[in-house]
């Protein structure tokens, strides 16, 4: 899908300022003694029918974002606007229906499907939460998702553990598109599957978008992953967003240090290519305490004074490029 | 399922066969022998004596005496007791339908009480009223069965007279009554209880830490995700995946009812089979003391093909065959 076409677009999803915190109960009393700052004031939109990569290292809250936006993990602060519409605050009957318009795929699809029930009721189980419908226009409707999403017929009859990852991700994927909804939030949604598996799934996923119309948050912590699937992409590090721009943009003119560290790592097919790779010293902070001023200060190549003072805000350099860093 | 079942019940046929061994080499091993209970105990002659230890084969090499009481054994015959003189199997007839009774109502107690405590905590886990169930339960798991019957035979039969101490039912009642039943649940409550308790105890926590575990599960944010209700969450996603492992305890309780007894019915002086196997170890009755552990032996295979079979039903992810 074109950039210029999405320009045009409305932003089906705006994040502001959006934070979520853990918090860390201790002493004998259990009374919070801190906050783990899994997302700490971040802010993004997503336009309606494109697809939003969400990239960082283990830990830096990608897929907390996606859980506070799908209102499984409640928001410290800030606001995720769903149409125009605040969704943070919403309880009882509002949230349930704002979850028919906001759907997730998992990560572990071994985990994630009930192993009491057949694929036919997961599938069937999230209509009928918001429909009554005829029972066999419920089953050929499950079963059009199920033949949709590539999966045999009798597949219906079938329990989660009879089916390879590869296949249970189908499923997940069917169960997510059962009520037909605007937005779908793919954690790390082929990080469990084989490298020969990922990307059947992976290009199901782009067919479906184009066919249901669907908006994407594809969160990811691999590269290429992340460059097949998205029109935007945002780099994450430590809770905060280092970088957001467009998939060209970020691969060949990365303006963040980390996002620069990030890209030079991906694997090149070419052994005689020499790798001019950026290898970051130390670690990742504890987002129990996490650093002042610039969370990536202490492992950034460039750093200066300032950075450890100040925080530095999303700011667009470029047209479409916005970036979180004081050399710019 | 009808492969696997067969397969395994010609699976207890040399189990059984190693367990006969291992009963007949315990009880001769035991000091003394049921010979005086054979013999005119006014008789003290050691000629009469030793004639009949002669002629009632207890000289004969030890296998061979094995040999004689297995094949009886198989074809029914299960020796007479050398105390009641009545064939082992018409006594144990006789007391079998009172274990069972007191197993079934300690089984239902258990499962009742652990299903509604068991949920409650686990659905409020580190609450007041979790912790209150906790501490009954580490009560319920350190108080072995004698204290436990002692004081409750202490308060609730003499001091609160609510229940009666001992037997299985009143006597004067006349067999099939309504109210010879209604005797026999009054007398079979308070020892079923006791004998419930300890099983109670630890299915509660079963259930509970099992209901934590599950809702922590992935596929329940899969249906908080999908927009499935809270109530329906819980009796759907996390109840009929938490109540697997109880389900097969069912098998397994079969065995230990019925062998868990022996104190609870021996305190409660309740004429059951556990109370019968302590007699006969004391009263040296051989015959019905092997006819007993065979009895408990065989019910503790069984159970665990019960839970083994249950184990499939109940989980669709164990296949049997």
């Amino acid at each position: 899908m074109g950039n210029s076409t999405l320009t045009n677009r409305e932003n089906l999803l705006e994040v502001k300022n959006l934070k979520t915190y853990y918090p860390v109960k201790g002493g004998f009393l259990r009374r919070t003694v801190g906050n783990v700052k899994a997302v700490d004031d971040i802010s993004f939109d997503i336009k309606a029918g494109e697809t939003l990569g969400l990239v960082g290292e283990s830990g830096c809250g990608k897929s907390t974002t996606g859980r506070t936006i799908i209102r499984l993990l409640k928001a410290t602060g800030g606001q995720v606007l769903f149409e125009g519409k605040d969704i943070t605050k919403l309880r009882g009957k509002s949230l349930q229906s704002i979850r028919q318009d906001i759907q997730m795929v998992f990560q572990d699809p071994y985990a994630s499907l009930n192993p009491m029930q057949m694929v036919g009721d997961i599938v069937s189980e999230p209509i009928l939460n918001y429909k009554s419908v005829n029972k066999n226009d419920l089953k050929n409707e499950v079963m059009d998702l199920l033949n949709r999403v590539g999966l045999p017929e009798d597949a219906y009859y079938k329990y989660a553990h009879e089916f390879s990852g590869g296949q249970r991700q189908r499923i997940g994927i069917a169960r997510a598109l059962a009520l037909r909804p605007k937005l779908i939030i793919a954690d790390e949604p082929v990080s469990a599957l084989d490298v020969s598996v990922q990307s059947q799934v992976l290009n199901l996923l782009k067919e479906l978008q184009d066919e249901f119309d669907l908006t994407f948050l594809f969160i990811a912590h691999d590269l290429s992953v992340v460059k097949h699937m998205s029109d935007r992409i945002g780099v994450m590090y430590l809770g905060s967003m280092a970088e957001i721009a467009d998939r060209s943009s970020i691969y060949s003119e990365p303006l963040h240090p980390y996002t620069k560290a990030l890209i030079s790592a991906i694997p090149m097919p070419d052994p005689r290519r020499k790798s001019k790779r950026i290898v970051l010293q130390g670690d990742v902070p504890s987002p129990l305490n996490p650093p002042s001023g610039c969370p990536f200060h202490p492992r950034c190549p460039e750093a200066r004074p300032e950075c450890s003072a100040v925080k530095p805000a999303l700011k667009e350099v470029k047209p479409g490029h916005q970036v979180a860093c004081h050399l710019y | 399922m009808l492969k696997y079942t067969i397969r395994r019940v010609l699976g207890m046929i040399p189990m059984l066969f190693l367990i006969s061994i291992v009963v007949f080499s315990l009880a001769k091993l035991m000091p003394g022998d049921s010979l005086s209970g054979e013999i005119d105990p006014s008789n003290t002659d050691p000629q009469y004596i030793s004639e009949m230890r002669e002629k009632l084969g207890y000289n004969d090499p030890v296998h061979e005496q094995y040999f004689r009481w297995i094949t009886n054994f198989v074809q029914g015959d299960f020796g007479k007791s050398t105390r009641y003189k009545i064939p082992a199997s018409e006594i144990i007839a006789e007391r079998l339908p009172n274990t069972i009774f007191l197993g079934m109502m300690s089984l239902l107690i258990t499962y009742v009480f652990a299903f509604f405590m068991g949920s409650f905590a686990g659905r409020k886990p580190y609450t007041l009223g979790d912790n209150i169930i906790s501490t009954f339960n580490y009560i319920g798991l350190a108080l072995p069965s004698f204290i436990a019957g002692v004081f409750a035979i202490y308060i609730f039969a003499f001091n609160l007279g609510w229940f009666p101490s001992n037997g299985s039912v009143n006597i004067s009642l006349e067999p099939g009554t309504l109210d010879y039943w209604l005797s026999r649940i009054h007398h079979v409550l308070l020892p079923a209880i006791v004998l419930g308790a300890l099983s109670t105890a630890s299915y509660t926590q079963f259930l509970r830490n099992d209901i934590i575990e599950n809702t922590r599960k992935d596929y329940v944010r899969t249906a908080r995700a999908k927009g499935t209700p809270e109530s329906k969450i819980y009796n759907t996603h996390i109840m009929r995946n938490s109540i697997i492992p109880l389900v097969t305890f069912l098998g397994i309780d079969i065995g230990v009812l019925v062998g868990g007894a022996i104190i609870t019915e021996t305190i409660f002086t309740y004429p059951g089979i556990g109370q019968l196997f302590l007699n006969s170890v004391t009263q040296r009755d051989y015959p019905v003391l092997m006819a007993v552990t065979m009895l408990l032996s065989f019910l503790t295979l069984f159970g665990n093909l019960v839970a083994d079979l249950l184990y499939g039903l109940v989980d669709p992810r164990i296949r049997l065959d």
